[in-house]
């Protein structure tokens, strides 16, 4: 007894037994999971014991399950722990990337031992959710950090996996983990587990399959769609290609090839006109590395394509949208699809479709507007599946011809145009303050009462911004100005900067 | 039916002598009990003690071979005053809850039964819902023992242990005609091992000879002058008979050299957790083979003074692991060394945290500390291990539990955050159940909870002028006491207050239990009592009930009326719609059993255009459903992650009414899969399609024709 070693080495490893700890969701099958790896290790001849912390956790939250496998000593029974000590973990098996991030911030992943086998796919926890903008998380951060604080990553996206082989992910981790090396198991032996649970054992064979090749490979993240530069079709659509190519910088030709293939499908080539002459006009005040001018390029084609209902119409009425419908919601051959869409048009948004002058007068007389709101203030069921309900959006999207003399069309124009004379006028006086203005546009957005809070939102930061004297006009005015509108859904936080600001 | 089936597990419980019984620790228990010749069996479901219950609920043909009586108690109140059985009779009875909060909602009945004491074994098995994952407040069970007096046992967590915890808890409380009560930490409810069985016992005398031979004491009744004599025969009588039982048939342990001038001593249930500590500092070997001597405290009520003076004597100093607050036991020892004349320093919470758990790296350091003054040679010395640096860690989100996708409950508190809108916000007292998630984001509704089943009562002090008060109740709270405690007195008082009753058909939050008012047939129990008849039967007279709760507008709307009604007195809104965990358990199987068939089969599930979502996430912020997500935007020039559906959607319909009722967007479709389609509606859209696909065809060429 008294000639054990002393330790000094962050926890000594000859212990003969392996600690394993599960980072799942609720509703993921960790507990399945850990089952199974006791069942390998007990035929195996190995003492296991499972341990979880059930309870709310199990709804959507995060749960740790840990599984330890130990020998007996004789008739000694090894001590178990029940739960992860960290430093003293083998195995740390994520199904999704915080999660694995989690085991780090835990310490239950460490460089001298730990196989960290996680997901690279993420699902993304509430605040990341809500946000008013982009609240995501980085990513790229935590497979870093993974790759340094484990003495093995296997690291794949293990959602893709589990849709490829039609399982659950439970066992695309399972298979991982016979496929990691980590345990003394054989394959075989694993898959003896998953068929003495005999439930969906094919699909879970399948997963599993997928699972352990996917260890074998190195650590890849989930596929991002690329966005290809877009080839023009028509003459006129090469016509705007060359006039990118000859009229403005290399640096912008991305943003700007996107911007007017978008407003052509929006409206029509001599709307892109518009937008490149915008544009390029703007262009003239700017110098390498045009990063305002591809920002403009950006939110220019954005604010000009602005959502409206015909072209909601437009685009839900399309063969190709109907297609990836099917797709999305997995509909096979034999299967009737129907789709039916939430609108909730009120008059605000018919009369903005009118012709200005008619939707202005809807919109000014009292007695009119009210007696016409009574019609608007149910949301419709449409089902664009139907005949009806087809040929009804359809005739909104003709409305595209004319668009032009549309209400809404003027109100935007006018406000575009504010917009970009703002833009110029800061640009020369400092392009870094006109770069934060121009992305102020981020803040308009949305339909109906969303789009109205988004307006309201911009119009009163334009308001102070303006009332500002010029020397206390500056870029992080504008950039904390956004952050407080984006902030908050009441605009209270907006308010406030507003109020200390001015 | 419960959420977790325990059919399978049930036929464990049928092990005889010898075999070796392998499963959760909660199984185990169930089985040591049918091994004790338990004879009846009550309790109340809640983490981690739930299991125990579906495992009888599902046990019942076993349980009736036996001749063990056992009940779903309507509360922990109810079960405790179950173990009346006991008083009189040689019966073994056995009630299980949650605690703290079990144990509090008993505590009338447990200090009734423990005054007069007890003839037949009886036993509480108490889940401690204590660190992480808890749901509760974090205080200890210890304090009822205490107060009570009655004995808590804390077994070392391996299932022999447990089981055999059992066994003796029985014979102790006989011994000493004492309530025993069992403490299983959270970790060891869920704990999987084994242990070799024992043959089950049919109680030797059951609840049914009992009744037929009623027996009469008033000794043991709680009223003047039986109560004076009650705590004297406690102090004299059945104190000195608990301590004798626990020394004499050594249910502490020992273990390590008994020649050391320094001493652990450690409640039975983190000895493993010390031993993983220790040998991680190279002062255990794997298997317990400790360089210290270690006392085991098995019973952690009442301590044995003999038992701690030979341990401590001849001590410098021992360290007591005693995980939680206020630290009875380490108050206790101080008195027994003292009393003992001995001079060993009792250490504890001087060391250790004074709060949280006690896991394997907490009682590390708290070792090294005591080493350090101690046996300064036996300290560890090693490195920690750097933290994950700030950067990093800043990226990994909390992930609050919330509402199951599809939850009827979602829509509910949806219609509220809309009526705040429009009326400014209201306090809202919020009670005990899956419907407190409403707490957290992205609702952020309530401002208190009171209980179980005291959401109304909660909102009782409130005599507005014009602006009510709106308390939350589920069905499982409404029936476990709000009934009386929460309707019954606002009607008495006519607080003028706005009652919300979610009623989703089970005790879902524990597992999805039924309850008075559920829907579902069951065999054994009687169901299908519908809440609005009894609160009416209470006496309230403006109730209304909503038979579907994803109807976000009548939802709305008639919170609103109840907040702006002019009548007086309380406002019972009875929301209904089924626990869709619970429903998809029941439809998937109908479903496919249907597909098989060969019969239409309607599947229905939400979507997002990409194309038309423009990144704001306001819906999510009127839902949070977990199949409601967000992916990166499909568009080139558009930053902001789009709003997405996963295949998880079950179709509730709550997006589509929200951007409805809350005229959000029009980028949400509902999408019906129609399966095993009848001709006439093939037919059908047959045509519709071959027409619109005409139309779209030309569409696209003619917009091929205006393209970039």
């Amino acid at each position: 007894m008294n000639d054990m070693p002393k330790s000094k080495a962050l926890v000594p490893t000859d212990h003969g037994r392996i600690g394993i700890a599960i980072l799942a969701l609720g509703g993921q099958g960790g507990g399945v999971l850990a089952d199974w790896i006791q069942h390998v290790a007990r035929a195996k001849g190995w003492l296991a014991q499972g341990t979880s912390v059930p309870g709310v956790a199990q709804r959507t939250g995060s749960t740790v399950y840990y599984v330890e496998l130990g020998k007996m000593d004789g008739d000694r029974m090894p001590v178990m722990a029940q739960m992860p000590v960290p430093g003293d973990v083998d195995i740390v098996i994520a199904s999704e990337l915080m999660e694995a991030g989690r085991a780090m911030l835990r310490g239950f992943s460490t460089a001298d031992r730990t196989t960290l086998i996680g997901s690279t796919h993420r699902v993304y926890a509430i605040s990341e959710k809500m946000a008013m903008g982009d609240g995501r998380g980085n990513s790229d951060k935590i497979v870093e950090a993974a790759g340094r604080r484990a003495k093995r990553f296997v690291g794949f996206d293990m959602e893709a996996a589990t849709y490829r082989s039609g399982s659950v992910i439970s066992a695309v981790m399972f298979g991982a983990l016979a496929g990691s090396g980590a345990l003394p198991f054989a394959r075989a032996d694993f898959e003896e587990a998953i068929e003495a649970s005999d439930i969906a054992v094919p699909s879970n064979m399948r997963g599993f399959d997928e699972g352990y090749r996917a260890a074998q490979g190195s650590v890849e993240m989930p596929t991002e769609t690329e966005h290809p530069l877009p080839i023009p079709t028509t003459i006129a659509g090469r016509a705007l290609q060359d006039r990118v190519g000859q009229c403005l910088p290399e640096a912008v030709w991305t943003h700007a090839l996107h911007g007017v293939e978008r407003l052509t499908d929006y409206q029509d080539a001599a709307y892109a006109g518009v937008y490149l002459d915008r544009l390029v006009a703007l262009a003239a005040l700017d110098a390498a590395p045009w990063e305002l001018t591809n920002e403009v390029a950006r939110h220019l084609a954005l604010w000009m394509s602005y959502e409206d209902t015909i072209r909601v119409a437009d685009l839900k009425t399309r063969a190709s949208r109907l297609a990836r419908v099917r797709s999305e919601v997995g509909a096979a051959d034999g299967q009737l699809l129907s789709v039916t869409e939430f609108m909730h048009p009120r008059l605000q948004e018919i009369c903005d479709t009118l012709p200005a002058l008619i939707g202005r007068s809807i919109l000014k007389s009292r007695s009119l507007s009210r007696f016409l709101d009574r019609f608007f203030q149910k949301g419709r069921y449409i089902n664009t599946t139907s005949l009806h309900g087809y040929l009804m959006l359809r005739t909104i999207a003709a409305f595209r011809r004319i668009r032009r003399k549309s209400l809404r069309f003027h109100e935007e124009s006018e406000r575009i145009e504010d917009w970009l004379r703002i833009t110029a006028d800061l640009a020369r006086r400092e392009r870094r303050l006109a770069l934060e203005w121009v992305r102020c546009q981020r803040l308009i957005k949305g339909y109906s009462s969303t789009f109205e809070h988004g307006l309201r939102s911009y119009t009163a930061i334009r308001a102070s911004f303006l009332a500002l004297p010029a020397s206390s006009q500056s870029a992080e005015w504008l950039q904390r100005a956004r952050d407080a509108a984006l902030g908050g859904e009441g605009g209270h936080e907006l308010e406030i900067f507003l109020k200390l600001a001015s | 039916m419960a959420e977790r089936s325990f059919k399978s597990e049930v036929k464990k419980l049928t092990a005889g002598a010898g075999e070796v019984f392998e499963g959760e620790g909660i199984l185990a228990v169930t089985k040591a009990l049918l091994q004790s010749g338990v004879a009846y069996v009550g309790g109340y479901q809640g983490s981690p003690i739930s299991h125990l219950m579906d495992v009888f609920a599902d046990a019942n043909n076993l349980l009736q071979s036996l001749d063990v009586h056992f009940e779903a108690s309507a509360s922990e109140a109810t079960a405790a005053a179950m173990l009346a059985a006991s008083v009189n009779y040689p019966l073994r009875g056995a009630v299980a809850w949650k605690s703290v909060v079990g144990t509090n909602v008993a505590s009338d009945a447990l200090s009734n039964v423990s005054s007069g004491g007890v003839t037949g074994g009886a036993l509480i098995i108490v889940g401690e819902d204590y660190g992480e994952g808890s749901s509760i407040m974090q205080e200890r069970t210890h304090a009822f023992a205490m107060k009570s007096q009655m004995w808590l046992l804390d077994p070392r967590p391996n299932l022999p242990s447990i089981v055999e915890a059992v066994e003796n808890g029985f014979r102790l409380s006989e011994a000493s005609n004492t309530p025993v009560m069992l403490q299983l930490r959270v970790r060891s409810c869920h704990m999987t091992g084994s242990f070799v069985a024992k043959n089950n016992i049919r109680p030797a005398f059951t609840v049914a000879d009992a009744a037929a031979k009623p027996v009469r004491d008033t000794q043991r009744i709680v009223l003047p002058p039986a109560n004076f004599l009650h705590e004297i025969e406690k102090v004299e009588k059945r104190w000195p008979a608990g301590i004798d039982f626990v020394r004499d048939n050594r249910l502490n342990e020992w273990f390590g050299p008994d020649v050391e001038d320094i001493g652990i001593i450690v409640q039975g249930g983190l000895y493993n957790n010390l031993v993983r500590a220790m040998e991680l500092d190279g002062l255990s070997d794997a298997y317990g083979t400790s360089r210290l001597p270690i006392y085991c405290l098995n019973v952690t009520y009442p301590l044995i003074p003999e038992e701690v003076a030979d341990f401590c004597r001849n001590k410098k100093a021992v360290l007591i692991i005693e995980e939680g607050q206020p630290e009875f036991i380490e108050h206790e020892l101080n008195t027994l060394v003292r009393r003992a004349g001995l001079e060993a320093r009792v250490c504890g919470k001087d060391l250790l945290p004074r709060s949280g758990e006690y896991g394997v790296d907490v009682l590390r350091k708290g070792l090294s500390k005591f080493l350090a003054d101690w046996r300064p040679e036996l300290a560890s010395n090693r490195d920690e291990e750097a933290p994950l640096q700030a950067a990093v860690a800043a990226q990994i989100p909390q992930r609050p539990a919330g509402f199951c996708t599809g939850c009827p409950e979602r829509p509910i508190f949806t219609a509220m955050k809309l009526v705040e809108r429009e009326l400014g916000p209201a306090h809202v007292s919020a009670d005990i159940g899956c419907h407190v998630f409403s707490v957290l984001p992205p609702f952020d509704i309530g401002n208190t909870t009171m209980g179980y089943g005291l959401g109304t009562a909660g909102a009782s002090a409130f005599k507005p002028k014009d602006k009510r008060a709106i308390a939350v109740m589920g069905d499982g709270g409404f029936w476990h006491n709000g009934l009386t405690s929460g309707v019954g007195n606002a009607v008495f008082n006519q607080d003028d207050t706005v009652t919300l009753i979610i009623d989703n058909g089970y005790s879902a939050a524990t597992g999805g239990q039924d309850i008075l008012s559920s829907k579902a047939n069951n065999a054994e129990r009687s169901t299908k009592h519908p809440i609005e008849q009894a609160v009416r039967g209470i006496g309230a007279k403006w109730v209304r009930s909503l038979s579907r709760t994803y109807d976000i507008k009548q939802m709305r709307d008639t919170l609103r009326e109840a907040m702006t009604s002019e009548e007086k007195g309380p406002k019972i809104i009875v929301a209904q719609s089924e626990c869709m965990l619970n429903k998809q358990r029941r439809v998937k199987r109908e479903q496919s059993k249907a597909l098989n068939a060969g019969q239409r089969v309607v599947r229905e599930r939400f979507g997002v255009d990409p194309d038309t979502c423009t990144g704001d996430h306001s819906c999510i912020r009127l839902s949070g459903c977990p199949s409601l997500t967000i992916k990166p935007n499909p568009d080139p020039l558009r930053q902001d992650p789009v709003a997405h559906v996963e295949n998880s959607c079950v179709g509730c319909g709550l997006c589509g009414e929200v951007s409805h009722a809350a005229v959000l967007c029009p980028s949400f479709y509902r999408a019906s899969i129609v399966s095993n389609p009848g001709r006439w509606e093939r037919t059908r859209r047959l045509i519709s399609r071959v027409i619109v696909s005409y139309l779209q065809r030309r569409d696209d060429r003619a917009r091929s024709a205006r393209a970039y």
